[in-house]
């Protein structure tokens, strides 16, 4: 029965805190299946910290973290094949090729037909005449390619991206997001993406969870915080919560 | 750029997949690694050979100068071999995940499903891979230059180098742990820990030679188990089989606390976000 899955992922009561350092302070929030939420928030707000306790790299001080109805990090290897991430605090070797890469990558994450995958995820990211070339001689966009090929090699369920489009250029930005947005709508995946691009998130996300200093700030639709906040695009929205100007909608208020 | 249709994917077949096959993927990205860079090769190869012509020249001087080392012979060049068994066996390893983390690669593979047990054995597989492109092509200089023949020693080489490599194990996994812990720069540890087992295990010298208070010390490193072992079959000619399973028994324990320190360690660095601070 659907109603009776667990969300794909849930935050319950999150603390993380770093010796003296509340990096999250007791966030709570559940994503549907098929959705794509964007989580904002300022440099040092706890976006990454949140991410890389959802993908069990960092233990919760307290609180509960599930992915797929797997506790994190306690039981992660009966969902970590149905999940994968991009981050800028990661890298694919450099010294591999790209369709080397592919390989290690797909016999870790348990794809049989890496071969195909490969392909196919190839002429999808426009990687197919660079397979055969060192990941490390490749351009900054080209490289966010392949870090984007690895994190869909195993066509995770559960997709969290941290930034992947910063080093691109616009074109190539844009490119991205078009292919995140067909992978998630063919795939049904649920996607949480970390980003300080808002025509980015504004175009990806049908929700937006905006934190500041380890806690959530806000939460809500695209639209209903560009009505709640009385602002017309989202950098504006992020700026009040940053700065701390609050609502400015008369109708909220 | 061309826009392409992500629905004409097919659904790649997926599983948890089989601990056998995240171990080999492990190793064919340490051998695309290899591959790939003649120097890491050459410096494979490079130490073990320096090292065994430089002592095998002094042991072919001092054999025709000394009346005990006349009949000791192949005890320097001998302890030369077993000593880079050792000292490459753990260097083998630990490079191989210092690759993981000078690539900050290491937050893809602890996000994958890989566990750790499979990643420290394919690491152990390679530091034998590795330690056999270096130390292999040195035994036969080795016969080459001097005359002497490791091979000939025969059953009792098998369980020197089972013991050698057990406590190189031991060692590499404790000091992954140590830099997954503490970042890189714990990277030297890596490098020169075994340097601290050198005058302890008694590498060219018969126990007897050190202090008495620091003999025990001594006794309880497996290494000495080794070279006391290697002496007596040079130099007595008798395979001491219970020396053997002295250090066998150690070295059971070493490894059980080396993986024990490292998944403690592995824990306290997820528990202080280590894992998201490596790299250079």
């Amino acid at each position: 029965m659907p109603g009776l899955q667990p969300p794909p992922i849930e935050v319950d009561r999150l603390v993380k805190i770093y010796k003296t350092v509340v990096a999250v302070d007791g966030i709570s929030f559940a994503l549907k299946p098929g959705t794509v939420t964007g989580l904002l928030g300022g440099n040092g707000a706890g976006k990454t910290t949140t991410i890389a306790t959802i993908m069990g790299l960092v233990l919760p001080t307290s609180g509960r973290v599930t992915v797929l109805g797997a506790e994190m990090p306690k039981e992660r290897y009966r969902v970590l094949h149905r999940m994968n991430f991009e981050s800028p605090y990661v890298e694919v070797p450099m010294r591999l090729t790209v369709r080397q890469n592919m390989k290690v990558f797909g016999m870790l994450y348990g794809v049989d037909n890496i071969r195909e995958r490969t392909a196919e995820l190839a002429r999808q990211l426009d990687l197919t005449d660079l397979l055969d070339r060192p990941t490390g001689r490749l351009s900054a966009g080209q490289k966010t390619r392949v870090a984007l090929a690895k994190a869909l090699i195993n066509d995770p369920d559960v997709l969290l991206l941290d930034e992947p489009t910063a080093s691109l250029d616009p074109d190539t930005a844009d490119w991205v997001r078009g292919h995140l947005e067909r992978y998630c709508r063919d795939r049904h995946a649920t996607v949480l993406l970390a980003s300080h691009n808002m025509n980015e998130v504004e175009r990806l996300c049908e929700r937006v969870i905006i934190m500041k200093r380890g806690r959530i700030e806000d939460d809500d639709t695209p639209a209903k915080l560009l009505a709640r906040y009385g602002r017309t695009t989202l950098e504006e929205v992020f700026l009040d919560v940053a700065r701390g100007e609050g609502i400015h909608s008369e109708a909220a208020q | 750029m061309t826009d392409r249709v992500a629905s004409a994917l097919p659904s790649p077949a997926r599983s948890e997949g089989s601990s056998t096959r995240r171990i080999a993927a492990m190793m064919l990205r340490y051998w695309y690694l290899l591959r790939s860079s003649w120097p890491r090769l050459l410096d494979l190869v490079y130490w073990p050979t320096v090292q065994m012509v430089t002592w095998g020249f002094l042991q072919y001087y001092i054999a025709n100068n000394a009346g005990f080392f006349a009949r000791a012979g192949g005890t320097f060049i001998g302890a030369v071999l077993l000593w880079d068994i050792l000292f490459r066996g753990q260097l083998g390893f630990s490079i191989s995940f210092l690759e993981e983390m000078w690539s900050r690669n290491i937050g893809n593979l602890m996000m994958s499903p890989l566990r750790p047990g499979e990643f420290i054995i394919a690491l152990m597989v390679m530091s034998v891979v590795r330690l056999s492109i270096g130390a292999v092509p040195v035994t036969f200089l080795a016969i080459a230059f001097f005359g002497f023949n490791l091979y000939g020693l025969g059953f009792a080489l098998v369980a020197f180098f089972f013991n050698l490599m057990l406590t190189s194990w031991a060692i590499g996994i404790f000091v992954s742990g140590l830099i997954l812990r503490n970042g890189m720069g714990a990277e030297n540890l890596a490098w020169s820990i075994m340097f601290l087992f050198m005058p302890l295990t008694c590498v060219y010298y018969p126990v007897t030679t050190l202090p008495v208070w620091l003999q025990p010390v001594a006794w309880a490193l497996p290494p000495t188990y080794v070279f006391e072992g290697m002496r007596a079959l040079l130099v007595d000619k008798a395979f001491r089989p219970d020396l053997m399973l002295d250090a066998l028994a150690i070295n059971a324990a070493l490894f059980a606390a080396g993986v024990f320190g490292f998944l403690k360690l592995l824990e306290s660095a997820r528990r202080h976000g280590s894992l998201m601070q490596t790299g250079e």
